[in-house]
């Protein structure tokens, strides 16, 4: 490809046609004009387009929950749905045994932290050197010594049963979905529903038809972890290569033996990556299960932020961040790591050496913090205190069969002072102010009041007509329909405030993050250090982002919007760098020996190429605005996330569905039409 | 291991107690306790669990919504409930109560009430408070870059229905009545003002850890009289709901699902009996509220330091 194709005037001619409208452009303008015409046109409208009915036009929850009654009572589901919760509790009620010790079968527990933190360490060893072994048996040692061992463990303890559940239904569905196109067209579009759903919607039911607590908590995980285990199943299976099968095949495989030893080891990659992401998204729903009554880090994090308690919120976050890091890094080592064979006759000691190193540390580490149990336990207040006779060694002796409260390193009074001298500087008050006032009395009120004057077919046609630019009259009818089903529910102004608030915080990221990923990838260092920092910032529990906006700008929407685009920053700024970063370097050689300044290289070569990928940024951070927004709720939003918050703590489960899909089907149209846009424009430029 | 030795200690006096008592024994399932997101309710329900261990009893916690609980003690899920709030859960409540399943096993001392507060620096820059003409005047004082010329009151979540946006109309206020989404919501807004001591009004409620953090004081409004909220005529405008206050004293109640009394009768015997003071329930508040114990620690703290409070329940 020659850098003349991206010219400017190329890449707008290539939508023209040699400078004439094509004909989605034509059509897209017709719509447009019409939805102008509707919103001049508004005084004469008939009411129904204006003032938005409260009922709906259809009492779709009333026939949601006539359904979901007659499943559950007449159908029995219940009665299966309770018995698999018995199961799985039982399952549950293991975990937390071993891990915290409660008193259930198989009464083990508690292991010592310092045995996991032993084994977390030379399993990491195993995967990735020293690195990896200080991530694994740090983690726990910070959750240990920080005092948060047991909340920790609770929430392990239902991931330990969560990740596989979720690792082993996704490998079936998936194998399912690959075998059978029927039924793999069926699946798609429930998990697109699924990936789209607030997760409010998916804690409702499972307090219904599971128990309330850990079980509920549990199911909850397992179907949010589903979606991308099937469809990297699904894709790993496709990939494997035609020379595989047709070795599998002359060896006389049976259809079993087939799978086991020739597609799932093909596949092996993409299925690990699979897991990888059931790990990732397995520690972000357990944390919000607390809005369910799960105990665990999630369930602390917001009794913590419920009194007032910064310091302490802030490093139940750090623990939250560090664990994920830890499952994360792991998991990828594991991918990357490629099975080891050993020659004929290697003893077994030394083919399973880790696996015995990692036993042996376990070993050993029970062993002391059995010896050690009934040393006196000296606070840390005590370590270097002449008076108070405590030693460094008394105090690591103390600690290393369990860490009492007044043993933890804990520092929360300490952040929470410091929380509150930041925001009693003159300097960022007079910030803080100034952008409330700026941001809500000129831009965000009456953005949201001007949306919500729009009349409701304007709305519903301006979609449409986006849609029918970018992909045609399918992704129009997508977009349209999607949005007449919207209104059609009687949450019409509640979605156009979830929508308005949704827009605000992307186009401020958009505004803040792009400079921001355009200056950092100039240079390598400091794209690697906002790459760091945007993991960093994506893994903390989102709610944590809620109690620092208020406090910067009070309950008000300039909170909730600064606390989405904290979030949605991340995608943009992150997908921004990658795009640039992966402009061939012929290409951008190519401009400087045509004597581009730095300016017109990067808008004339390097823009244009990583346009593409800055759309899948685009587009991620749109869905993570739709999933912050109805976290937002907490902070005091009028949206959708608002309504779906009071249904959490009723039995209302047919208007808490309604309402998920309202902003599912958002979510779809914007995902729908930027792939689309993406997809083409790849093709158009050759890439991929 | 002075929690074991204490714990045998409370065990023997209750055998020795309960000896010549020919009730039935109390079953050996679990008795599960339900803990919300509050500290004063986790401690107590571990300082009651605790008590019922002492007992010979098995007790379980299980973290739940304070409002859906109600159901979960309906259907035996959850054995009990040791703080109702009039205010907060006395529909939830009575909605349980009329399907049946659960009843009220009796108040605390503890009375309880809900309505504006202000944290005391707001008094310095408005001196004629806590009435709520006062408050009125002072509105200027409290007015936002969003609020325009009216003062900012910052209310409960939407779903706690408290009638703010009603009653400022109904008694011409000058205010506009902001919802806040979550309790920590209200903290944060308090917190906020407390670095620049700027005045505000937001609600509250007591017992609460906010007292012992933030003194403060609540807004006066003219008195409740029962009907406020249901006949225009009662109150000071004739022609308005909600012109009067929040009940100063509301309920503060413990609620008991109907099977436990055949299946624990010992521990419902003492459930009956157990009652809370204001200072008693602020007083586990701040163990952990501000002395940072663990709520179980502090159950066992207070436990120890009230011997002569509940060992007169367990007799």
């Amino acid at each position: 490809m020659s850098i003349t194709t991206l010219s400017p005037s190329e890449t707008q001619s290539q939508g023209r046609g040699d400078g004439r409208w094509s004909e989605r452009q034509l059509v897209a303008i017709g719509l447009v004009a019409l939805a102008v015409a509707l919103a001049l046109a508004r005084p004469l409208l008939p009411e129904w387009t204006i003032v938005r009915v409260e009922e709906g036009l259809y009492a779709y929850a009333d026939w949601l929950d006539a359904v979901f009654n007659f499943v559950r009572d007449d159908l029995g589901l219940i009665h299966l749905t309770r018995a698999i919760a018995g199961g799985l509790e039982y399952l549950l009620d293991a975990t937390a045994n071993l891990l915290y010790g409660k008193k259930r079968w198989p009464h083990l527990g508690p292991i010592p932290w310092t045995a996991l933190a032993a084994a977390a360490g030379v399993i990491g060893y195993y995967l990735g050197g020293w690195r990896l072994a200080t991530i694994g048996a740090g983690t726990f040692v910070w959750a240990a010594l920080i005092g948060q061992w047991s909340i920790a463990m609770q929430t392990m303890s239902v991931i330990a049963v969560a990740a596989p559940t979720a690792f082993v239904m996704g490998l079936v569905l998936g194998i399912f979905a690959w075998k059978s196109r029927p039924f793999e067209a069926v699946l798609k579009p429930v998990l697109a529903i699924l990936q789209t759903l607030p997760f409010f919607t998916y804690l409702l039911p499972a307090v219904i038809f599971f128990k309330v607590g850990p079980t509920a908590g549990a199911v909850a995980t397992i179907v949010y972890a589903l979606p991308p285990m099937i469809l990297m199943t699904t894709l790993g299976l496709r990939k494997v290569p035609p020379e595989a099968v047709e070795a599998g095949k002359m060896s006389g495989c049976t259809r079993w033996q087939m799978l086991r030893h020739v597609y799932i080891p093909s596949a092996r990659t993409e299925i690990l990556v699979g897991v990888n992401q059931v790990f990732m998204l397995c520690l972000a729903m357990v944390v919000l299960t607390a809005f369910i009554g799960m105990p665990g880090l999630g369930g602390k994090l917001l009794a913590m932020m419920n009194s007032f308690k910064l310091g302490r919120s802030f490093e139940i976050g750090v623990t939250i961040v560090l664990f994920a890091v830890m499952l994360d890094r792991l998991s990828k080592a594991w991918v990357v790591k490629q099975p080891e064979h050993f020659e004929r006759g290697t003893p077994w000691w030394q083919r399973h050496a880790y696996s015995l190193a990692t036993f042996g540390g376990f070993a050993i580490f029970v062993l002391i913090a059995f010896l050690v149990r009934d040393l006196p336990n000296v606070p840390v207040k005590a370590v270097g205190d002449p008076e108070a006779e405590g030693s460094f060694f008394g105090y690591v002796g103390g600690v290393l069969d369990e860490v009492g409260r007044k043993q933890s390193l804990t520092q929360g009074k300490g952040i929470d002072k410091a929380i509150k001298g930041f925001l009693g500087i003159d300097s960022v008050q007079a910030v803080t102010e100034w952008l409330r006032w700026f941001l809500n009395v000129w831009i965000l009120i009456p953005f949201r009041n001007a949306l919500l004057w729009l009349p409701v077919p304007t709305v519903i046609l301006a979609i449409g007509a986006l849609g029918y630019l970018v992909g045609g009259a399918r992704s129009a009818l997508i977009g349209a329909g999607f949005f007449a089903f919207i209104a059609s529910t009687g949450w019409w102004d509640r979605a156009i405030i979830t929508l308005y608030t949704v827009i605000s915080a992307v186009i401020l990221a958009t505004l803040t993050g792009l400079p921001l990923a355009i200056w950092a990838s100039r240079s390598e260092k400091w794209a690697n250090r906002i790459l760091l920092f945007c993991d960093t910032a994506q893994t903390f529990p989102s709610f944590i982002y809620l109690i620092p906006a208020i406090m910067l700008f009070g309950v008000n929407d300039v909170a909730v919007v600064f606390s989405i685009l904290i979030f949605t920053l991340v995608p943009l700024t992150r997908y921004t760098i990658e795009g640039l970063r992966s402009v061939p370097v012929e290409l951008t050689e190519a401009a400087d020996m045509a004597g581009a300044t730095r300016r017109q290289k990067l808008w004339h070569v390097q823009l244009p190429l990583a346009l593409p990928t800055m759309a899948v940024g685009f587009n991620q951070a749109i869905m993570f605005a739709f999933f912050m927004v109805i976290i937002a709720a907490f902070i005091g939003t009028q949206d959708l996330g608002q309504e779906l918050q009071r249904t959490l703590a009723g039995t209302d489960l047919g208007k808490n569905f309604v309402l998920g899909m309202c902003v599912a089907l958002m979510a779809l149209v914007f995902d729908h039409i930027i792939m689309r846009w993406s997809t083409d424009r790849r093709k158009a430029l050759g890439v991929d | 291991m002075t929690n074991s030795i204490k714990k045998l200690a409370i065990g023997a006096a209750v055998a020795a107690l309960m000896a010549p008592n020919a009730m039935a024994a109390d079953s050996s399932d679990p008795i599960v306790i339900p803990i919300h997101n509050w500290s004063s309710q986790i401690v107590m329900s571990h300082a009651v669990g605790q008590i019922f261990e002492s007992m010979g009893n098995n007790v379980e916690f299980v973290t739940t919504d304070s409002q859906a609980v109600y159901e979960s003690v309906r259907l035996g899920d959850v054995t009990l409930e040791l703080e109702v709030w009039e205010g907060a859960f006395g529909a939830s409540f009575r909605a349980a109560l009329e399907k049946g399943g659960l009843h009220d096993a009796g108040d605390h001392d503890a009375v309880t009430r809900e309505d504006w507060w202000y944290p005391m620096w707001t008094k310095d820059a408005c001196p004629g408070l806590p009435s709520w003409e006062a408050l009125n005047e002072c509105a200027d004082l409290f007015k936002t870059a969003e609020t325009g010329d009216k003062g900012r009151y910052l209310d409960g979540p939407v779903d706690w229905l408290k009638h703010g946006k009603e009653r400022v109309e109904a008694l011409g206020m000058n205010f506009t009545v902001i919802n806040a989404g979550s309790a920590a919501a209200l903290w944060a807004e308090i917190g906020a003002a407390e670095a620049d001591k700027r005045p505000v009004v937001v609600f509250n409620w007591t017992p609460n850890f906010a007292e012992a953090v933030w003194p403060g004081e609540f807004v006066e409004f003219p008195e409740w009289v029962e009907g406020c909220d249901k006949d225009p005529s009662v109150g000071p405008n004739p022609d308005a709901l909600f012109d009067c206050g929040n009940p100063a004293k509301g309920y503060l109640k413990k609620a008991a699902w109907d099977g436990m009394v055949g299946k624990w009768p010992h521990a419902y015997e003492v459930l009956t009996k157990i009652s809370f003071t204001n200072a008693q329930i602020a007083e586990m508040a701040k163990l952990v509220d501000v002395d940072e114990l663990e709520p179980e620690e502090a159950a066992e703290v207070w436990l120890e330091n009230n011997e002569d409070v509940w060992k007169s329940w367990v007799n």
